[in-house]
């Protein structure tokens, strides 16, 4: 290998290795926040990649079903909760955040779809539906059982997962899309050349990083959220509501899921089952951070990113046994620099 | 009787029906059998022990291609492929197990994920196995010169191998190694107190859960004769965790159902989703997906646990009373005292909680530590039985330093105590939780346990447990669930299990707390009754006429300092203890 062999596929490595950066930071958020090992991370990535991919050929994307069927699964929900505690009053709001607000997403896509859009609108229309998705996810899945044990969390986030991705099979199709680049423009460092879509993947993961550890780190509303996974029964006597902080996370998960997925779907074909995979690489970066710390989960990213692309480059068949072998050594680190057994649940 | 007639029956029912069903059923009962052995493991390992893993199925998946390759490559015995398919397995799984028993409970089934992409990649791409195209002519098995090719005398093979792996869980799980298994979930920090190794014991219940998925792995590949990586996938890992969910993964017989309920809900989804919904998509998954958060919210313990109340009696092999005790401590006379504390200090970062406190117990006295609330009493409890480690200071039993030492060797040595926030096993009798205190009067392994050889040892241990029960004056609730005793009297489940441990030295954690007046006597009384017989106990208690009239010397801490030291009389009349208790008012 000679030095324009080892910096092309570094350059490669990084940025795949930034997407599974954006993977493990929401991770991180949604496992500090919610104590939820959120395997489907990666399907919010293939689901705003395809929806894209489908807005691309002017048709309506295959999105609406799943936002409406949700939305009106999680009215029902909140409807009951209602009529059971007699608070009629909070049937208003439920059937306008589940029922109206996907409606009108939907009637936008309907009316969207068969025009002939800039690039920028249908990523706008993209987020507009697959994030949603989001916290209605939380509201369905995860609110009713937010006190359950990690363990039982993380088999649900599974089975969640299972779902997802036959639900993607069936609005998707088994063939994989790719979408257009942002900018054809190619910058070139001496001999090497930088693709535009590179920079945008570069640009935008810094940026989300950025914006990350600042909401956590200097706003009170950050802060609060932190203080959830502490405590959840302290953080309500403070007056902090869990489930608002719940669906806030996962708010955030899909909307980082939806931007790795934008970013990444110019460089690489994505199925309606690339996700699950790209979602574990970024949480083999994120254990390196032993799920807590995100700026590790960030470095552990991306040397996942990088080892994988000179994996490709040896040993192109065993690469994906090599990058989830390194948990092996990580978690013997990690299980080193424990001193006492960690605290049972 | 009835759970007795309840198995006779199913075994009946098992036996018959190759005879009776056509060949397609039977079949079909041989997955299940398979998919049984598999999710037999994942109850112990999950529903008991409280791990959760992923990738069973990537275990199973060793096994198989273990002996597919070595009696295909080189034409070796089938059995020798099931040794070969053990040994591969063990290692893996110990490799997993030892670098996450020391992480958090997420880990491990982290672990397992990654592992179990990693081991199917692994499969698809290593050529001697054949890629992702797999390998095929395996032969079949022989045993005793009969050839079992018949889908009938195969099924026969299966169910026997998991009435046999059945019987051995349920054999260890009626065992000291058992009791110590169910402790692991949600009881780890009492079980390591009375000696348990829990670290090991995880990674014993995780190669154990993984050998018996290689051995269903074994028996795959010689039915179907051809292995390829699918059926080893992540995937399938996951739905062994459904089936063993699904059907009650706390009980073995849950596993049975599970698989049962699984594996035949899936044979009809496959038959009927295509004509119903048209397309051959992967409804079926997202029908599963749904099934298993719905599981989860509404019925977390399985099916089973509908039934269990139902159709079982707990028959607990009877307490034989003339059973003689378990091996006690043998009790050399000290010079010098038994227990010395000596400048011990503990700061939890800038918050010292206990600051060089020193004081000694001799052999023979009730001591009390007293004072207000987070004086740094139980800290100090923590600190001498190895809970927490030591920031400075030193503390010696019998003239040997404890500092640094584990909990479980500290109860070695003959220190045995009871906890403030009592810690039962709410779900397991008393006769079951007093046991787990002479955990340590057995040596019997986990291999003596599985095999049931520690019969004439389990014995002792249960008599022992019951006469200490009988001591404390819990007899006629010695059957029941923990849990459902009031918490005045799961105190004193808690000082019977320090018992049971034949302790030189007990260390009581507010014992008399929550009881009432006639109680606290009789405690009383059995406490002073044990000092007459030699035992020396160190005791946290509020209760200021408990203490007074039964200990022999009091030592005082407020603010994690050593206030006073002294005979109850003194203690009662000092103006700093006064000021510390009731703020100067005398």
């Amino acid at each position: 290998m000679d030095f324009q062999i080892a910096t092309l596929l570094a350059q490669d490595g990084l940025t795949n290795g930034a997407i599974y950066a954006l993977m493990a930071l929401a991770l991180v958020l949604v496992f500090s926040v919610t104590r939820v090992v959120f395997i489907p991370q990666g399907e919010f990535l293939a689901f705003g990649a395809l929806t894209l991919a489908t807005l691309q050929t002017e048709t309506v994307p295959g999105t609406i079903w799943l936002l409406l069927v949700f939305g009106a699964v999680a009215f029902l929900i909140d409807a009951a909760v209602a009529v059971i505690r007699r608070r009629p009053r909070a049937l208003l709001p439920a059937a306008l955040w589940n029922l109206a607000l996907p409606a009108a997403i939907t009637g936008l896509a309907v009316w969207l779809a068969p025009l002939e859009l800039p690039l920028p609108a249908r990523i706008a229309l993209t987020f507009l539906l697959v994030v949603p998705l989001g916290p209605l996810l939380y509201r369905i899945v995860y609110q009713p059982i937010a006190e359950a044990p990690v363990l039982v969390l993380l088999i649900v986030s599974f089975a969640v997962h299972l779902a997802l991705s036959g639900i993607g099979l069936v609005l998707f199709g088994a063939e994989g899309s790719r979408t257009p680049a942002f900018s054809e423009a190619t910058l070139e460092i001496g001999f090497l050349p930088l693709p535009g879509q590179s920079l945008w993947v570069y640009g935008g993961s810094v940026l989300l990083a950025g914006a990350l550890y600042v909401f956590f780190g200097r706003t009170l509303f950050g802060k609060a959220l932190r203080a959830t996974a502490v405590n959840r029964a302290g953080a309500k006597l403070s007056g902090i509501r869990t489930a608002f902080a719940g669906k806030t996370c996962f708010f955030l998960a899909a909307l980082i899921g939806v931007a790795s997925g934008v970013l990444i779907g110019p460089l690489t074909t994505i199925y309606y089952d690339t996700g699950f995979l790209v979602g574990l690489k970024g949480f083999v970066g994120a254990i390196i951070g032993a799920l807590a710390s995100y700026p590790i989960a960030v470095a552990g990213a991306l040397f996942v990113g990088l080892l994988e692309s000179f994996a490709s480059f040896y040993a192109s068949a065993y690469k994906e046994v090599i990058v989830f072998t390194l948990i092996i050594p990580v978690l013997l680190w990690l299980s080193l620099r424990t001193h006492h057994d960690e605290e049972e649940e | 009787m009835r759970s007795r007639v309840a198995v006779g029956i199913l075994l009946a029912l098992l036996a018959v029906a190759p005879v009776l069903a056509p060949e397609y059923w039977i079949t079909l009962g041989s997955y299940i059998g398979l998919y049984s052995l598999v999710v037999l493991g994942i109850c112990l390992l999950t529903g008991i022990a409280g791990q959760v893993s992923f990738g069973q199925a990537a275990f199973v998946g060793l096994g198989a291609y273990a002996t597919a390759w070595l009696s295909t490559a080189h034409g070796l015995s089938p059995w020798l492929g099931l040794l070969a398919g053990f040994a591969v397995t063990g290692v893996f799984a110990l490799v997993l197990g030892l670098v996450t028993t020391r992480l958090s409970g997420h880990y491990l089934p982290l672990s397992t994920i990654a592992w179990g992409i990693a081991l199917y990649y692994l499969f698809g791409n290593l050529e001697f196995l054949g890629g992702f195209t797999g390998l095929s002519g395996i032969p079949t098995l022989s045993l005793l010169g009969f050839e079992l090719k018949d889908t009938r005398a195969y099924y026969y093979l299966i169910w026997v191998c998991v009435f046999a792996a059945l019987v051995l869980i349920q054999f260890l799980l009626a065992s000291r190694m058992g009791r110590a298994i169910r402790a692991l979930r949600g009881g780890v920090v009492m079980a390591e107190s009375f000696g348990v190794n829990t670290r090991l014991l995880k990674v014993q219940v995780f190669v154990f859960a993984a050998i018996v998925a290689a051995l269903s792995g074994w028996l795959y590949a010689h039915m179907q004769r051809f292995v390829n990586p699918t059926p080893f996938g992540l995937h399938v890992g996951m739905e062994y965790l459904f089936m063993a969910v699904v059907g009650g993964a706390g009980y073995v017989w849950g596993a049975l159902l599970g698989a049962a309920l699984i594996t035949v809900a899936k044979q009809l989804l496959q038959i009927l989703l295509p004509d119903l919904l048209g397309a051959s998509a992967q409804y079926e998954i997202v029908l599963f997906g749904i099934a298993m958060v719905l599981v989860l919210h509404r019925a977390r313990d399985g099916i089973w646990a509908w039934v269990a109340p139902r159709v079982q009696h707990w028959t607990r092999p009877p307490v034989t009373p003339t059973a003689p005790p378990p091996p006690t401590h043998l009790r050399a006379p000290v010079a010098g005292p038994l227990l010395e504390v000596s400048a011990v200090r503990k700061a939890f970062g800038g918050l010292v909680a206990v600051n060089d406190v020193s004081f000694e117990v001799r052999s023979g006295e009730i001591v009390g530590l007293i004072g207000p609330n987070g004086a740094g009493k139980s800290t100090t409890f923590n600190l001498i039985t190895g809970l927490l480690d030591l920031t400075a200071g030193d503390v010696r039993f019998r003239g040997q330093r404890l500092a640094g030492l584990p909990p479980q060797r500290v109860a070695r040595l003959g220190v045995s105590r009871t906890f403030q926030h009592v810690k039962l096993l709410p779900a397991m009798s008393v006769l079951d939780n007093v046991a787990i205190g002479a955990h340590l009067r057995s040596d019997a392994g986990f291999l003596r346990c599985l095999f049931h050889l520690e019969r004439a040892q389990e014995r002792r241990l249960v008599a022992e447990a019951a006469r200490q029960i009988e001591r404390v004056g819990l007899g006629p609730e010695m059957l029941l669930p923990a849990g459902s005793l009031p918490l005045g009297k799961q105190r004193v489940v808690e000082v019977a299990r320090a018992l049971a441990a034949d302790p030189v030295l007990l260390l009581l954690d507010e014992p008399a707390a929550g009881l009432r007046y006639k109680e606290k006597q009789d405690l009383a009384a059995l406490l002073a009754k044990l000092r007459s017989e030699g035992m020396t106990i160190l005791l946290v208690e509020h209760d200021m006429d408990f203490v007074m009239g039964l200990t022999d010397r009091l030592v005082v801490l407020d603010f994690g300092v050593k206030l006073a030291e002294g005979l109850p009389e003194e203690i009662q009349r000092n103006p700093q203890v006064l000021e510390a208790y009731l703020g100067g008012v005398a």
